[in-house]
């Protein structure tokens, strides 16, 4: 019984865990029940995903209400593969989070921070679980709202102009998205993602339609921090506190991705949405941009956290090229991207975050000999840089491997030379910091002191991670050639 | 369909052109928010007026009444103002917080003293 | 303003009917126009006059900001409490029917409880926006 039930649990537990949290309300409980929410997530999405890989699509309906007159859930292999990162992330961050937390945040509001964490996380979820377009603008807020109180938090003042400035785009998007889903409304009558493909293709020909789409698809970019709409990103993860630019970094844009993805190929179609609208030219150009661009701004940071922040945007310009290749190759590296650059972005972060809590600063001139001080924290750094740059062995070699296949088989020269020059580019910018760690003098003086191992821990795992998805690859290529499938064959 | 027969969907546009000019050009904290809220409000408008049927009635069950507006997009709306007052005042609890740390609630003077630091 | 006798009578007169009113639509949701939403508003209407005629420190006293936490936290709770009980009857989330024997009086006790629910947390979130805002001493 409670088998067909856990589309709705993954959700509705962290939505209960959230007041829960506001009632004990004291850091280490509070702490305690989001560690315990996330793994039951992670356990949930993980029984999610085997049934789906067993059985095929999961279809759910709320109250009773079948589909499309109520809310329903359809979970096919796309959907289950972002539950489970987002979860998994959630999971192995919280725990990290309370050393972190209980540094950066004074007891009073840390409360409150959980329970921003957990409704952030009931936002990422029920984005990526859900089956109606209005639903997902809801989620969408639920999890933009929290995760401005999480960025608010940080110990900076220019934390609070960071989320006031990601509060008015990431509300100028949402907006947009919601002008996007009533149009379709409009012109369909219908919420359910599944009824909208199928009444499209006899409206496609409308100018409402095509208004529609482009709504849609300019708020998505917003929420994805598509290269140009991405200027709250780079100051909303600088200040943020660690574990909060951690968890955002791998999960939330990823989840802007995965929407994406969806009303292209399944609620639109590849045909009317690459090939009818120019989107796949459009998206090719601002992806390469990201790529470039961001990855020439990331070289110039003094502040390591605003690199990396920068080094995200850049990512997410090659997540676009993977779309706007159009097959089923492309998608599966973009696919398969989503999860490699959660393991690597997460791992570098959380390597940040050990940092900020050790010297309490991310500027590159504090990071003098710290590859001796903190041997440790360096080294998730290390294979954390060395997946970001693409090195083979390492998880992100296998998704630019992939990126590559794609574009040699549509003969796309220009977009392999995008990616070599930006793989050149975050050579240099991470060497920066390489360099400076290691080899800018040892400091006789300083001593020698790591991160506590509730920090330590979850890094390494996520450094292990990049490292074990680098070489076996059989489990996260196989999921993301399968769901790239799925999503390819529906358009 | 004549031009003054779609003269909601004017209202609308008309409002949104006028929020997102005040979210853009504005350089003040707070009329960046009234102008989001304005922004938001004519989506509002858009949906309510997306489910009246020509002479239909309030989606009330009365005896007598056949011919019922679409609720669906009251209900919907309904949803979305909450959305828009969250967003509103945890933006203006932003701005409270941005004034007691810089003591000023302009974009630019902001930005000078984050410069000078 | 606590010193205008007319504002303060006149509150004194008109909180009781604002609460009884919220309540009306609160509970006449299930047969029209209202609910929970609505509801919660209007309640929190009535205690924010009451701020505004009588100080906030007043209103401070008589809904202190952790009882108002708790009450956020607990319209939530019955929300979501309503639907994993009807998980735990084996129905699916929110289905109103499994909640009694007769179909028809399980959707009106579900959508009772929930929109229930919904009142609480509006007004009480209501209320601590207000107080969140009007309690902050200028810097």
């Amino acid at each position: 019984m409670i088998i067909t039930q856990l589309p709705a649990l993954q959700v509705v537990i962290p939505l209960i865990a959230a007041p829960l949290c506001l009632l004990l309300y004291r850091p280490l409980a509070t702490w305690l029940l989001t560690v315990v929410t996330s793994a039951t997530a992670m356990l949930i999405s993980g029984l999610i995903l085997a049934q789906v890989l067993d059985q095929g699509v999961i279809d759910y309906t709320f109250g009773g209400w079948a589909a499309p007159f109520g809310i329903a859930y359809r979970i096919d292999l796309v959907n289950a593969y972002v539950l489970m990162i987002v979860s998994t992330i959630s999971t192995i961050v919280s725990v990290f989070a309370r050393v972190s937390v209980a540094s950066e945040i004074e007891a009073h509001n840390q409360g409150i921070f959980y329970t921003a964490w957990l409704l952030c996380l009931t936002g990422l979820l029920g984005i990526a679980i859900t089956g109606d377009a209005f639903n997902l603008f809801v989620f969408l807020e639920i999890s933009s709202l929290s995760s401005y109180v999480l960025i608010a938090m940080g110990n900076d003042r220019r934390s609070l102009t960071a989320a006031f400035q990601y509060l008015i785009m990431g509300t100028i998007g949402a907006t947009f998205i919601l002008i996007g889903i009533g149009l379709l409304y409009a012109l369909t009558g219908t919420l359910n993602m599944l009824d909208l493909a199928e009444r499209i293709p006899e409206v496609a020909n409308t100018r409402t339609a095509r208004a529609g789409f482009a709504f849609l698809t300019v708020g998505i970019g917003l929420k994805i921090a598509l290269f140009p709409l991405h200027l709250w990103l780079p100051n909303a993860y600088a200040y943020a506190p660690s574990a909060v630019s951690a968890f955002l970094a791998a999960t939330a844009t990823k989840v802007a991705v995965y929407v994406l993805l969806r009303f292209i190929f399944s609620v639109f179609g590849k045909d009317f949405a690459l090939d009818t609208m120019p989107l796949a030219l459009g998206l090719a150009i601002l992806g390469s941009s990201a790529v470039i661009f961001a990855s020439a701004i990331a070289i110039f940071q003094d502040n390591i956290k605003r690199m990396l922040a920068y080094s995200s945007v850049a990512q997410i310009g090659y997540l676009i090229l993977g779309v706007s290749l159009v097959s089923p190759a492309g998608l599966t590296a973009t696919i398969l991207h989503l999860f490699n650059h959660a393991l690597m972005k997460g791992a570098l972060f959380l390597a940040l975050g050990c940092i900020a809590w050790r010297i309490g600063s991310s500027r590159l001139g504090d990071f003098k000999g710290l590859g001796y001080r903190m041997p440790w924290t360096m080294g998730v750094f290390l294979i954390g840089s060395l997946s970001l740059v693409g090195i083979p062995m390492t998880a992100g070699f296998i998704s630019k491997w992939y990126l590559v296949l794609a574009a040699l088989e549509r003969g796309w020269w220009p977009v392999l030379v995008v990616i070599l020059a930006g793989s050149l580019l975050a050579v240099i910018y991470v060497w920066r910091v390489i360099e400076s760690a290691y080899l800018g003098g040892k400091d006789n003086e300083a001593q020698v002191g790591e991160a506590p191992l509730s920090m330590l821990i979850p890094a390494w795992i996520l450094a292990l991670a990049n490292l074990y998805f680098g070489v076996s690859t059989d489990l996260s290529v196989g999921v993301a050639t399968e769901a790239a499938t799925t999503l390819f064959g529906a358009g | 369909m004549t031009i003054a027969g779609l003269y909601n969907y004017w209202i609308v546009i008309l409002l949104m052109m006028t929020g997102f000019y005040v979210v853009i050009a504005s350089g003040n904290l707070v009329k960046k928010i009234i102008g989001l809220n304005l922004f938001q409000a004519s989506v509002f408008i858009l949906y309510i007026s997306l489910g009246k049927i020509a002479d239909g009635h309030a989606p009330i069950l009365q005896a007598g009444i056949s011919n019922y507006s679409n609720p669906l997009p009251h209900v919907l709306i309904l949803t979305a103002i909450v959305v828009g007052v969250a967003t509103t005042s945890l933006g203006l609890a932003l701005v409270v917080r941005i004034r007691e740390a810089y003591d000023t609630v302009e974009e630019d003077e902001i930005h000078d003293q984050d410069e000078s630091m | 303003m606590n010193d205008n006798p007319v504002l303060r009578i006149v509150a004194k007169i008109i909180i009781p009917m604002i609460l009884l009113f919220a309540l009306y639509v609160q509970f006449h949701g299930d047969y029209g126009p209202g609910g929970g939403f609505q509801a919660g508003v209007i309640f929190a209407a009535g205690f924010i006059l009451y701020g505004l005629v009588f100080g906030t420190e007043a209103l401070r006293s008589a809904v202190p900001p952790h009882i108002l936490r708790i009450f956020i936290a607990l319209g939530l709770v019955l929300y979501a409490g309503v639907g994993v009980t009807t998980l735990l009857m084996e129905a699916d989330f929110l289905a109103y029917n499994a909640l009694s024997q007769d179909p028809v009086a399980g959707q009106h006790l579900g959508i009772f409880l929930v929109e229930l629910g919904v009142g609480i947390t509006v007004g009480a979130v209501m209320i601590t926006v207000f107080l969140g805002f009007a309690g902050r001493n200028d810097p």
